[in-house]
């Protein structure tokens, strides 16, 4: 399929990227001026973009949901960001980086991003610094390192565990220079709701006014989509309320190819569910893992005690613990990648060994860490044969100067101590490796329309390295986008302000309008969420950690019959010209409602196990994951065809000449 | 901590239809809400009921749910964010009330936060007051120096971290008698002020920051410190001390 062409430059992988930079067209500085680029999404991605594309000189408009562009959801990540920058003498370089990050993607990304992406890693870093974002430094005054799940080295950079709010308040810091100068017009509290296209290329968007109900206009020469990922497809997730689809979805019905649907990220280490009230998941970060160790009991009759409450995890002898991880993958123990210790946990709650009410909970046990960090503090304090209880007591102070917050956060949900007891974590929705195909500029298969971040779907395969997409979303918005978009944008330099009075504009508007009169009119009788939390349950229970054909024929078929009921059946009070959540809520549920079925048949289509992506049919003999070079080494690229089942699969096939396929052991 | 038992509520909730409107306290009652609920989730409950009786569900701000976006922005009983410290309201649970409780729920209130519609507000002045000088001038380059050619001594480093947590939700403004945005904006001038990155630009920084807050119609800080009692990430007084140094010197040297 003609469409489907990457454009990988040629040549080694190591000069890729530097040779296609002197190759693309720039545009004048005096040219830039005249033209416009629109960014949806503010996160680190959108933000970084934003800033970068008004510092060159180009005129930006840039649109938010929220009602400041600082509170786009990279606000929440937590962990860090990676780079190569070899600090800590263990090695590392930009080919380790891109080698991990692909055999952690389980070999489903393109090398040629990735390795593009190890190559500008440490100028994030640089960058970074330079705006005054606070890092955490060790006593010399230098940038400090921890260890992130599935890699040997110590490369993540972190300011505690809000390294996401920092990295975003840089970028907003950024674009408020910009937005001062006039050269960044700032639309906040806008969701974007349709793309225009004129002559075959992305001229602009049509966005709603979320105060005042307004449906506006407005036009470019080039359109950016930033907007995140998908994972509230599943209803709970560690997303955002407001996070959406939305966007990315509008695009795709307008000719983008959306690749991989089917890559979720189950994140491990999240705070279980507790009952049905429940709105959202929260994230525990996996840096956590450095030094908390995962266990449930050995015996069943300790869980059945454990449960209702007869016996304390503590009280549980060493030897009547299973640390299952360490068991079963002694090289990496508690760090492997993410998907592995996801799939580990849902094992043992399968077997029954959860270890609260509703048998979906593992520990994550800190014990260890105290004594052996109280002990070394206690040596450098000079204390002799100190107490059991205070070397407890200083190696508690030490976990609360790296993990404070996560710990606070941890007791003001659970209302326990994880000072005094072991935390209970369990699996949860957080990020989508799949987005909108792109190629190696970060296009989509509409001219003039790019995708960044975690919108996109080129650099993690089927599975993200922990401190990856902080990593990617700069990458794309400060170091990528900025230079790629200038090879299209050199074209435009003659084409003049896009007038928003076009046929298309008309059209798209009047689609855009047409829909919220549908949705406002059904005046059914069930709520928005009641639709999504019903989605929310059939991608969970069969898209979800583990698939099977049957499962996803089924989730298709019951998917499509849940969205034919929300046309019929929901019900929206209030107005459309006036602040509305419920028909915010509802346009975005309406699209997840269409995603969830190509979801499940891009997942239905894939009869391997990769990453974040478990069939059933495809495991080894203990159970592991089996992946499937030789039919299933391709991006899957989906066409919208109207119905989502109808969707028509392009296949663009992976060539990995740097690396060698492997099967991944973290054994 | 409250009993696991569920609890009956009644809510005196601020509804106001737009920026134009008067508003007024509307009575609601919501029964059987877990105190494992977060004080968002109850609210959700709430508007669950209102749309199966077709009502229009009660506006209120919030996205992260986990304390860090600063979207969330509820006077409840009086205090922000409600009872509890260093907590966003999205971080507030129902355990913290009892059954039976009468509790009061109001938007942030200030002149320079005007209400949108029900709890929601317009912080955009906020904004304003960062965009006036509340970043380090550097453009977008893979050439700036590296990383590590500027060591930071720790101390430094970490408090301008502990100033730099400020999540811009309001609290501290509309929690003072004054309205002043002197805490929100100290934090961010003292993260600079004790960066060698923010030195540059300082003097500039701190007076048209501070201008801007003035034309913002934020008021004057009096000492009073309500608004680190409120703060949700413990920003500290000691960042307005260290801004009212910068200011000082900065306007000296004119």
């Amino acid at each position: 399929m003609s469409k489907l062409d990457s454009k990988i430059p040629a040549g080694p992988i190591k000069d890729k990227w530097t040779n296609h930079k002197n190759n693309i067209n720039l545009v004048n500085p005096a040219n830039k001026r005249l033209i416009d680029v629109i960014v949806v999404g503010t996160g680190l991605a959108g933000g970084a973009a934003s800033a970068s594309l008004a510092e060159m000189g180009y005129n930006v408009k840039a649109f938010a949901y929220q009602d400041s562009p600082r509170r786009a959801h990279s606000i929440a990540a937590q962990g860090g960001i990676n780079a190569a920058k070899n600090y800590q003498n263990d090695g590392d370089s930009t080919y380790r980086l891109f080698y991990d990050t692909v055999k952690g993607g389980d070999y489903r990304a393109r090398e040629a991003n990735v390795y593009r992406l190890a190559e500008v890693s440490a100028s994030i870093i640089d960058q970074c610094v330079a705006q005054g974002v606070p890092f955490a430094r060790d006593y010399g005054g230098l940038l400090d390192n921890r260890s992130f799940g599935g890699v040997l080295v110590s490369r993540t950079f972190y300011a505690k565990g809000q390294t996401g709010q920092q990295l975003l308040l840089g970028a907003y810091s950024a674009m408020n220079r910009q937005i001062a100068k006039g050269k960044i017009a700032m639309h906040n509290r806008h969701e974007m709701l349709d793309v225009v296209i004129v002559d075959g290329k992305a001229r602009g968007i049509i966005a709603r006014d979320l105060i005042t109900g307004k449906i506006e206009r407005h036009s470019a020469h080039a359109v950016v989509i930033a907007t995140g990922g998908y994972g509230n497809v599943f209803f709970l997730s560690t997303n955002a309320m407001g996070s959406n689809v939305t966007a990315a979805w509008k695009i795709h019905k307008k000719g983008a190819y959306f690749a991989n649907p089917c890559y979720t990220q189950i994140h491990p280490t999240c705070i279980p569910r507790s009952g049905d009230h429940q709105s959202k998941l929260t994230l525990m970060s996996e840096s956590l893992r450095n030094d908390g160790r995962i266990w449930v009991p050995k015996h069943k009759k300790d869980v059945d005690a454990i449960r209702n409450g007869t016996l304390k995890p503590t009280q549980l002898a060493e030897a009547d613990r299973d640390y299952y991880l360490e068991r079963r993958y002694p090289a990496f123990g508690n760090l492997v990648p993410r998907d592995v210790a996801s799939r580990a946990a849902k094992e043992r709650c399968d077997a029954g060994f959860g270890v609260n009410a509703t048998g979906e909970a593992v520990y994550l046990d800190f014990a260890a860490a105290f004594v052996r960090y109280g002990k070394e503090k206690a040596h450098v304090s000079g204390l002799h044969n100190p107490s059991e209880e205070k070397i407890l007591e200083l190696g508690r102070e030490v976990i609360k100067s790296k993990y404070g917050n996560l710990f606070q956060m941890y007791e003001k949900i659970v209302d326990e101590n994880p000072y005094m007891t072991p935390m209970m974590i369990y699996p949860a929705v957080h990020y989508t490796m799949g987005g909108i195909w792109v190629d190696y500029n970060l296009q989509t298969t509409i001219p003039g329309c790019y995708a960044a971040g975690e919108a996109n779907f080129s650099d993690h395969g089927a599975n993200r390295l922990g401190a990856s997409a902080l990593m990617q979303g700069l990458a794309d918005g400060y170091f990528v986008l900025p230079y790629t978009i200038g090879d299209y944008l050199a074209n435009e330099i003659r084409t003049g302000t896009i007038p928003t009075d076009s046929p298309e504009f008309d059209a798209a508007e009047k689609n855009v309008t047409d829909t919220i009169n549908k949705m406002m009119n059904i005046k059914g009788t069930k709520s928005v969420d009641h639709f999504h939390k019903r989605l929310g349950k059939i991608m969970w229970d069969n898209v979800g950690m583990a698939r099977n054909v049957e499962g996803l024929k089924e989730a298709m078929a019951e998917i499509k019959s849940i969205r034919e009921e929300f046309w019929k059946d929901v019900k929206i009070p209030g107005t459309a010209n006036s602040m509305n959540a419920e028909l915010e809520k509802a346009g975005r549920v309406a699209d997840f409602l269409e995603l969830g079925e190509l979801f499940a048949k891009d997942a239905l289509d894939r009869n391997e196990s990769c990453g974040g992506h478990f069939r059933e049919e495809s495991q080894t003999e203990e159970g592991e994951a089996l992946r499937n070079d030789k039919d299933y080494a391709y991006v899957s690229a989906w066409e919208y065809k109207g119905e989502p089942a109808d969707a028509v699969l392009h296949k663009e096939e992976l060539e990995f000449n740097d690396i060698e396929l492997k099967q991944r052991s973290y054994k | 901590m409250s009993s696991n038992k569920d609890m009956d509520l009644l809510l005196k909730i601020w509804r106001q239809a737009d920026a134009n409107s008067k508003g007024e306290l509307v009575d609601y009652n919501v029964t059987g809400i877990s105190p494992d609920s977060s004080f968002l989730e109850m609210l959700d409950v709430l508007n669950e009921q209102l749309v199966e009786k077709g009502q229009e569900p009660v506006v209120f701000d919030h996205d992260c749910r986990e304390g860090i976006c600063g979207m969330c922005s509820l006077f409840i009983n009086g205090e922000a964010h409600g009872p509890g410290d260093q907590i966003t309201t999205c971080q507030l649970h129902m355990r913290s009330f009892n059954d039976g409780d009468t509790i009061y729920i109001e938007p942030f209130r200030a002149t320079a936060m005007p209400v949108i519609k029900d709890l929601v507000v317009d912080r955009s002045s906020m904004d304003k007051i960062q965009q006036a000088g509340g970043y380090v001038s550097v453009n977008t380059s893979g050439n700036t120096q590296d990383a590590n050619a500027l060591p930071i001594p720790k101390a430094d480093a970490d408090a301008a971290f502990d100033a730099a947590t400020c999540i811009g939700c309001g609290a501290c403004i509309a929690t003072c008698k004054n309205a002043s945005a002197m805490l929100f904006l100290s934090a961010k001038v003292s993260q600079f002020a004790l960066l060698p990155q923010g030195k540059v630009e300082a003097a500039d920084r701190v007076k048209n920051m501070v201008r801007v807050m003035d034309e913002e119609g934020f008021g004057n800080c009096t000492n009073t410190g309500a608004c680190e009692v409120e703060c949700p990430k413990g920003i500290s007084l000691d960042n307005i001390a260290r801004m009212n140094r910068e200011y000082l010197s900065a306007s000296l040297a004119d």
